[in-house]
């Protein structure tokens, strides 16, 4: 058993026992916390795998940025959870159907799995191929060969992002706001007068 | 000896000694940049600062961490106890962690990894949840505030710093440290380095690496004045120490960040003069001193200026310089001076 071998299963077992705790934690926060150590987890083993960049993205974007919001929401929200796991009761059967049905298809799926010949990349996806790092390798595949569907993929993101502003956005009446551009460039000789008064006279 | 260097063994200890003479020598920092903080906000106000234990009070900042690893730890009756003494632990790790890819020299470097400086933003994109921890277990008002408004802050800014990192990364095609300063290497010593270039963007991503670390003038998670304290409001003891330590210590990374990415890391400024760890540790506290001018001279930003500030200035900056960078790059424009990849221009 080599070293990385023990990565692995250290790794593995920290990403099956935190995602259990994330569903048996009583606490919402710390079952995002349990979360956030499972995807801490699965970028290592990424690494690895060799995938460095797809390690650091999942870092980058789920723990530093999805996790964040998830335990900002999470914090805020006053839960009962006494009440939602008597609720939660009532559709054990169904979630437990659904999740038969879903394994039974994976098993259905991945049991028959065959790939024809000739087709390598399927058969043994390399994260690093010969002569160049597997960033670069990620690059010239997102950039140079789908460059066009990776692109649309961004757009479909940003028209979902539009989307989200359209529908939160509402312009109030009556609301002072600050333009610190208009505050920067003020003439003070415009907006102010200064005014020598004797002592006694008032204005 | 060179049979136990190359086993198993000799490697795991020859790794556990360069990692502690990292950690050592940030610690070792650690203590004089407090100090030098402190004299620096100090002589600002025309103050003597620390000046009694040790010769010119050096050794004020060992004393003061002794008296906090001495003092009682103080949790909260209401506090969630595991994630209240977690916290501090998160932010302190944290900040460590990501001083094992710096290079101090060529070749000085813990872990010499393809994707260094995603590395490097990725811990510091961690380094929020021991805010956000903090002030959330302490089951209180101020912290919780503090940490929110901590939260929004941190995410802000590192939008930006990524994007002014991404300009870097297409002007010396490469994530790795060593690679960035080998591109800055050239003939006119300082003029070679990538702040000529980067001009704007060495100003976005100090005032940038000022929010990402919540120092003043953006210290709003922490403003004595509103907050108390913000997330730090319960805290006593070591766990306070670490808060603290964690935050130095990620301040000290973003000017080793600085001084790799813009300052030509341990290159040295005149052509002829030796390159050396010397010039790197030399520009780092150089920066160190820039943030503590900063912290005493500059007033604290309102909280909706901050974030003003990061979504409608520095977002649309730092973006259109990467936009400007990569066409510049692109075309070799000026014979190359925005792309010193490997076989490119000059």
């Amino acid at each position: 058993m080599t070293i990385a071998d023990i990565a692995f299963f250290a790794f593995a077992f920290t990403v099956v026992a935190a995602a259990l705790f994330v569903v048996v934690s009583r606490n919402p926060v710390h079952s995002v916390l349990w979360l956030i150590l499972a995807f801490l987890s699965s970028a290592s083993m990424f690494v690895l795998l060799g995938a460095e960049f797809v390690a650091m993205l999942l870092v980058i974007v789920y723990v530093g940025a999805v996790a964040v919001l998830f335990l900002f929401v999470v914090m805020m929200l006053d839960v009962d959870f006494a009440a939602l796991s008597a609720e939660m009761a009532k559709y054990v059967p169904l979630a437990a159907l659904i999740g038969v049905i879903l394994l039974m298809q994976l098993a259905l799926v991945f049991g028959a799995w065959a790939t024809a010949d000739g087709v390598a990349v399927l058969d043994s996806p390399q994260a690093t191929p010969e002569g160049t790092h597997n960033t670069a390798a990620l690059g010239m595949v997102l950039y140079d060969q789908y460059f066009l569907l990776f692109q649309l993929a961004g757009l479909i993101l940003l028209v979902a992002m539009i989307g989200a502003i359209v529908l939160t956005l509402r312009h109030r009446e009556g609301i002072k706001r600050q333009d610190v551009l208009a505050q920067m460039y003020r003439d003070p000789a415009k907006s102010m007068e200064l005014k020598d008064v004797k002592p006694g006279q008032g204005l | 000896m060179a049979d136990l260097i190359a086993s198993n063994l000799g490697t795991l200890l020859l790794i556990v000694l360069q990692t502690l003479m990292v950690i050592s020598f940030v610690m070792i920092s650690l203590l004089f940049l407090v100090y030098a903080d402190r004299k620096v906000w100090a002589a600002v106000q025309m103050r003597r600062g620390p000046n009694v234990v040790g010769v010119f009070g050096l050794l004020q900042t060992v004393a003061d961490a002794l008296k906090y690893v001495v003092k009682e730890i103080v949790v909260p009756a209401g506090a969630d106890r595991t994630v209240f003494l977690l916290a501090p632990m998160t932010s302190f790790v944290l900040a460590l962690i990501a001083w094992a890819v710096i290079p101090f020299n060529e070749d000085w470097v813990l872990a010499d990894i393809n994707v260094a400086i995603l590395y490097v933003f990725a811990v510091s994109s961690l380094e929020v949840y021991g805010v956000i921890m903090g002030g959330w277990a302490s089951n209180s008002k101020y912290p919780f505030l503090g940490s929110l408004r901590s939260a929004a802050q941190m995410i802000s800014y590192e939008v930006s710093i990524g994007l002014i990192i991404i300009g870097v990364i297409i002007s010396s095609g490469s994530l790795n440290f060593s690679a960035i300063v080998a591109a800055q290497d050239g003939d006119l010593g300082l003029l070679n380095w990538y702040w000529l270039p980067h001009l704007p963007m060495v100003f976005l991503f100090f005032i940038s690496a000022l929010a990402e670390t919540n120092r003043p003038p953006f210290d709003l998670p922490e403003a004595e004045s509103e907050l108390v304290a913000g997330y730090q409001v319960e805290y006593s003891s070591t766990p306070f120490l670490l808060f603290m330590a964690g935050e130095y210590i990620a301040m000290f990374l973003m000017c080793a960040l600085i001084t790799l990415l813009f300052f030509g890391g341990w290159l040295s400024p005149i052509p002829g003069l030796p390159d050396g760890a010397l010039w790197m540790v030399g520009k780092m506290a150089f920066f160190f001193f820039l943030f503590a001018m900063v912290k005493a001279i500059v007033p604290r930003y309102r909280y909706d200026q901050l974030m003003r500030l990061g979504w409608k200035v520095f977002l649309p900056m730092s973006l259109g310089w990467v936009v400007i960078v990569a066409f510049l790059a692109k075309f070799e424009a000026l014979g190359g001076f925005w792309a010193r990849w490997p076989g490119v221009g000059a």
